[in-house]
């Protein structure tokens, strides 16, 4: 059965009293004996809460019975909240004696034909009824529910007076096509118990929903109104009374009125009405019909797994004893599964649960285990645990892109965590520092044959954000391949041996004595690949007919988001290739950095005592240099720039003189720093800038807040053992030390301040980042490519006529788009 | 688009770039037409096999690979551009701001490009002097109010300007009278009350002499051959009258203004640039596609509408989907006067209901068995 549409509208008292299963009008809701009175709020007519018992109006039992609704006749009309804008709206456009429509002859084919809002029409109305040339009186709006016409109140039984004469041609030109006396109740309609279940306590108390405790105010003062009336009470108790029923039928509709104030609990808890339920992230909506709680689903700490393929996902055998698959027996699988079913479900692999061709499921225990597995035949359904090549979807939070959820392949592990392949990180922005992650088991055939074929790791190393690898070499991998490339380093039959078969035992091994680093490299890659492009350090690679002949692979060629490499054997040789390549690529690199050895120092920063110097003399030069331009700045005799005051211009100078020393001090470094582990890893791209590098040996620089420098803390100064108004480069947060030879007290508050300031920026950012996605979701969900190859919404409205002006999916292109050129070269010159 | 590559958009289902790419490459290549037109078969071969399928789910991907990235970008709200350093709105806010579709950025920046025949820095920096806002009070030297007369004198720094200043004077002032006497322009108040006086003569001062509304400042920069004169504020329709400007490649970051002065699609195209212009400043690649789909349902109704509440996302049809985003309640009761109905027709109403949602997989209602063997 399929919901092919949900229509809105509005309940008329018959409708309400047609659906309704009791009539509502006692006060309490149980009897001394602890059973629901009938016609209380708990009244067994209106559905079953408790196990065991059976529905009065249906006969269903919890679960089969949905509930039914009640109905309270109110002793007098009271005004739908929500509703009274439009009201007070239509009490404004029609007479007030006559209940006519109060535009004229003439306006009405405006008013007609272009479908008008109902403040348009008020706008056109006329101060005297055209039919009964009634002078009409000024309404007021009293927020939220009351209306004054000239002096008098209006109360609810004179609006639904007026309303209940309206003419349906009237109500035709303004665009109702309910009753408007429909928007003032006369009978409430009392939600099923179903939606309002009590719990019952352990200490056999029971505590009421906070609906029912609405609804219990609710018929008392509802009770309390018609005695009064019937014993002929003076009016202002009636008047109070009335309004005190307003107000407990307004707070159960919406308990956050402004203007209001909300309906409490007695122990003083703010109750959780109607439109409290729907509302806000929690609420109905957002919270259980768009976002759906799951089974099959389990949840624990990542740790890394280098060895296992990058599709894998390492799952706990305790897991896997949990999760189940359910398996329908056949002839070809049937010893298999009794196998299973004789494990048990403490034995992996085993099953749970059994279930028989007549739908009735069997819990597997110890004691029917061969009883269940000899009664088994083609027709059963084994839930068997969770296996070795099982596909299961995989997730982290936040799910920011469609890769934080890919298909994976069941590795069942010893111990209690999540094993992850090292380059997988990258598209669901993990790591290892108490990350938890999320795996969902699909229980279909068609749910496994989609994340086959749609959302397997492999199927998204293209992301579909820059057409380029999302998965690859990550930190290690890179500086491992990079060491392995770099230079014409030799390896031995016996080393390159070693190396190649810890990664591949298939690939052929040349029959030479020894290899360089670049022809080991050459042996992973496809024989007929030919490509040239710049290394992450800016020189020529080149690969010719699968031998790597010149250059280094570093970051730029097998990086994740980078690769180039990666993105060229993505596109020709498949991204099941592109699996196994990155898979061996790492491999290897680990491989290298495990035998060759790798191990940073501090001492790789140490400096020679000519870059010492060199930087002593920078830092005297900016020194200078800042000093004079603070010299002319306070005599006023500073350039000002074109459209800056002249504090700004001060500042853009010194800004700039600054970044210009900072860059020559990276140069000096560059060049007198040796060669050394730490630099591999910045040249290769894999950690690290050269920035880093200058911090921590040379100098920190100037920290800014807010993009200027720093100025404000004391009175015209940064601490108070500046003097007020010094502009020298200390005051301002210049730290001209490295962290390695250590900063003075003031450079270290100034560098706590900049990350402080950093700080906050990331957690303010998060926060806008998150609505402005929700906001571009909510703008775009509905857009799809049609089969005429347009771009729709969901009311088929064509947004685009050829997707992104050209039809292509940058999923499946290659980065840049295609290549013309290489494709010509490809037709003709070979 | 040229003449020739729109003939030749008839022959095959290319889009025009692969197309004059294909001329290009055979040009270069001197590939016979036999060869030429094996390549075009190969070209659509692969054209085919990297166009989107029926059913995927562009929206969805297109916020989150916009989204996505911004996650890494910086929150700080302003920006020197360039040397000359103009202040400009970027990163976070400046991406928001864009999708807000906010009737005036914070920044309003213009680029104004020269023709070819003023294309030098003496032409530059002459119209950029004379595009800046100028107040009475600006190029004023003197302004003293003669009580005797009930009168306020002003004398002009540049005695060339007194025209100008007298022009402004006379379109601006209607109740009070202006007359040139020498070199000073004399303003006479009806009134004897000095306090009124004052008043007229606040006035004055703020009134415009010169340049061109709303440019507060312009600045001359030089770019590759072009030289390009930056302002603050913003006036596009002004600017592109004046003879110097190059109407062609001349453009602002506001996109309402462009909307009124060159059309919707220009709009669009600013909203694409501006865009990724700003995902680019902060080094992060994201496919033009994506920009363009965000753009274009913006712009595809003939306004300009935000993405938001106001904007696309409170103009849906479904009522269960403009809940669900935001103002709930607002939806349902606006619903349920109007007798509206939920056709289940996008996403998220088939989430709630617990249906497949028309889109990807689930687009495609009929399957055919295939003659089993």
């Amino acid at each position: 059965m399929k919901v092919d549409k949900i229509e809105f509208g509005i309940v008329s008292s018959e409708m309400i009293k047609n659906i309704s299963a009791a009539k509502i009008t006692k006060t309490e809701l149980y009897d001394h004996e602890g059973y629901p009175i009938e016609g209380g709020l708990m009244d067994p007519r209106l559905g079953v809460i408790d196990p065991g018992v059976r529905c009065r109006t249906c006969g269903g039992t919890v679960g089969e019975c949905h509930g039914h609704f009640g109905y309270l006749e109110l002793t007098r009309p009271i005004i739908h909240v929500h509703y009274s804008k439009i009201i007070f709206a239509l009490l404004k456009i029609f007479c007030r004696k006559c209940s006519r429509i109060l535009v004229e002859e003439k306006n009405m084919e405006a008013v007609k034909s272009k479908r008008l809002g109902f403040k348009e029409i008020v706008t056109l109305s006329k101060k005297k009824c055209p039919h009964c040339n009634t002078e009409v009186k000024k309404l007021k709006f009293i927020k939220p529910y009351t209306f004054v016409e000239g002096a008098d109140t209006l109360n609810a039984v004179q609006v639904r007076e007026r309303f209940e004469k309206i003419l349906i041609e009237d109500l035709k030109i303004v665009g109702l096509s309910t009753r408007p006396e429909w928007l003032i109740l006369t009978l409430l309609p009392i939600p099923p118990v179903t939606v309002r279940p009590s719990i019952t306590l352990e200490t056999g108390e029971r505590s009421e929903d906070d609906l029912t405790h609405k609804l219990v105010d609710i018929v008392r003062i509802n009770d309390r109104l018609k005695e009064n009336i019937d014993l002929g009470a003076p009016d202002f108790i009636i008047e109070d009374l009335w309004e005190l029923l307003q107000y407990h039928i307004s707070t159960y509709f919406d308990n956050e009125l402004s203007g209001v104030p909300p309906a409490r609990h007695r122990s003083g808890r703010i109750l959780k009405t109607l439109s409290q339920r729907l509302k806000t992230k929690e609420g109905r909506f957002r919270g259980n019909l768009a976002g759906k709680r799951v089974n099959f689903s389990a949840r624990t700490v990542i740790s890394p797994d280098p060895m296992i393929q990058i599709d894998d996902v390492g799952v706990p055998e305790t897991i896997a004893k949990e999760l189940t698959i359910p398996a329908r027996v056949n002839e070809k699988n049937m010893e298999e599964l009794k196998k299973t079913v004789l494990n048990g479900s403490d034995i992996w692999p085993g099953a749970n649960y059994v279930i028989r061709p007549d739908g009735r499921r069997k819990k597997i225990s110890e004691l029917n285990k061969e009883e269940i597995s000899n009664e088994i035949v083609p027709g059963y359904i084994v839930e068997r645990h969770l296996k070795n090549d099982d596909i299961v979807l995989f997730n982290r939070q936040p799910s920011l892109h469609r890769m934080s959820l890919m298909g994976h392949r069941v590795k069942v592990m010893p111990f209690k965590t999540f094993r992850l392949n090292l380059s997988t990180t990258t598209p669901y922005n993990a790591d290892f520092d108490g990350d938890e992650m999320n795996l969902h088991v699909p229980q279909t055939e068609e749910a496994r044959v989609e994340i086959e074929n749609l959302t397997m790791v492999p199927k998204n190393i293209r992301s579909p954000r820059f057409s380029g690898p999302i998965i690859g070499a990550i930190r290690d991998h890179i500086t491992g391949i990079y060491v392995l490339t770099k230079g014409e380093r030799k390896f031995s039959r016996k080393e390159f041996t070693q190396l190649v078969r810890s990664v591949d035992k298939d690939v052929e091994l040349p029959d030479k004595e020894s290899l360089t680093g670049k022809e080991i490299f050459s042996l992973f890659l496809p024989k007929d690949l030919s490509m040239e492009f710049k290394s992450n350090s800016g020189e020529l690679v080149v690969i010719e007919r699968g031998k790597l002949v010149k250059g280094v692979i570093d970051k730029a060629s097998v990086g994740s988001e980078t690769g180039k490499l990666l993105d060229k054997v993505e596109k020709f040789y498949g991204s099941e290739f592109a699996k196994k390549f990155i898979y061996n690529v790492t491999r290897l690199a680990i491989a290298v950095l495990t035998t060759a050895g790798f191990s940073v120092s501090i001492s790789d920063q140490d400096l020679t005592d000519k870059a010492r110097r060199d930087i002593k003399e920078i830092i005297e030069k900016i020194r200078k240099e800042v000093d004079d331009t603070n010299e002319q700045f306070e005599k006023g005799e500073l350039k000002v720039l074109v459209g800056r005051t002249p504090k700004e211009s001060l500042d853009h100078t010194v800004k700039t003189i600054l970044r210009n020393g900072l860059n020559e001090t990276q140069k000096v470094l560059e060049k007198e720093i040796k060669d050394n582990f730490t630099l591999d890893m910045v040249k290769s791209g894999a950690r690290g800038s050269l920035v880093n590098i200058v911090q921590t040996a040379a100098m920190v620089g100037q920290e800014m807040v807010m993009g200027e420098r720093i100025e404000k803390g004391y009175y015209q100064r940064t601490f108070p053992h500046f003097k007020p108004g010094t502009i020298s480069l200390e005051a301002t947060g210049f730290v001209s030390r490295g962290f390695k030879d250590g900063i003075t007290p003031f450079e270290f508050f100034f560098d706590a301040i900049n990350s402080r300031e950093s700080l906050m920026d990331k957690s303010l950012k998060t926060r806008h980042s998150g609505y402005m996605e929700r906001r571009l979701v909510g703008a775009l969900q509905d857009l799809k490519v049609e089969y005429d190859g347009t771009v729709r919404d969901s009311a088929n409205r064509i947004v685009q006529f050829l997707p992104g002006d050209d039809g292509m999916d940058p999923s499946k292109v290659q980065r840049g788009g295609i290549n013309v050129g290489e494709i010509a070269n490809r037709l003709f010159k070979s | 688009m040229s003449e020739k590559s729109q003939t030749d958009y008839s022959k095959a289902e290319l889009p025009v770039r692969l197309i004059e790419e294909v001329d290009e490459v055979s040009r270069k290549m001197g590939l016979s037409k036999e060869k030429k037109d094996k390549l075009i078969e190969q070209i659509k071969k692969e054209y085919e096999k990297e166009s989107f399928e029926p059913g995927e789910s562009i929206g969805i991907i297109a916020a989150q690979s916009i989204s996505e990235p911004a996650t890494q970008m910086t929150m700080r709200t302003y920006h020197f551009a360039g040397i000359a350093g103009i202040r400009v709105t970027y990163g976070l806010p400046r991406l928001i701001e864009i999708f807000d579709a906010k009737k005036e950025p914070e920044t309003p920046m213009m680029t104004i490009y020269l023709k070819s025949e003023y294309n030098n820095a003496a032409e530059a920096a002459k119209l950029a002097e004379a595009l800046v806002e100028k107040d009475i009070m600006n190029i004023v030297k003197r302004i003293s109010l003669n009580l005797n007369e009930n009168s306020i004198e002003i004398e002009v720094v540049d005695k060339r300007r007194t025209d100008s200043v007298f022009k402004s004077l006379m379109d601006n002032l209607k109740n009070q009278t202006v007359k040139m006497k020498g070199e000073k322009v004399v303003v006479t108040v009806k009134t004897e009350d000095v306090k009124e006086l004052q008043k007229v003569k606040e006035k004055i001062l703020v009134l415009r002499v010169g340049g061109v509304e709303e440019i507060r400042n312009a600045l001359v920069r030089k770019e590759g051959d072009d030289w390009i004169i930056n302002t603050i504020g913003t006036n596009l329709s002004t600017v592109l009258k004046i003879k110097e400007v190059d109407e062609k490649k001349t453009y602002t970051n506001d996109i309402y203004e462009t909307a009124s002065a060159l059309g919707l699609e220009a709009a669009r195209s600013v909203i694409v640039r501006e865009a990724l212009k700003t995902m680019q400043e902060q080094a992060l690649d994201i496919d033009a596609r994506y920009v363009m789909l965000v753009a274009d349902i913006m712009t595809f109704d003939g306004e300009i509408s935000s993405i938001g509440r106001y904007g696309v996302a409170g103009a849906k049809t479904s009522v269960l989907a403009r809940a669900a985003f935001e103002e709930t309640i607002k939806h349902l009761v606006k619903a349920s006067i109007r007798n509206e109905v939920d056709k289940l027709q996008g996403v998220f109403e088939n989430v709630m209901v617990g249906q497949v949602v028309p889109a990807g997989t689930g687009m495609f209602d009929l399957i055919v068995r295939s003659e089993e063997e």
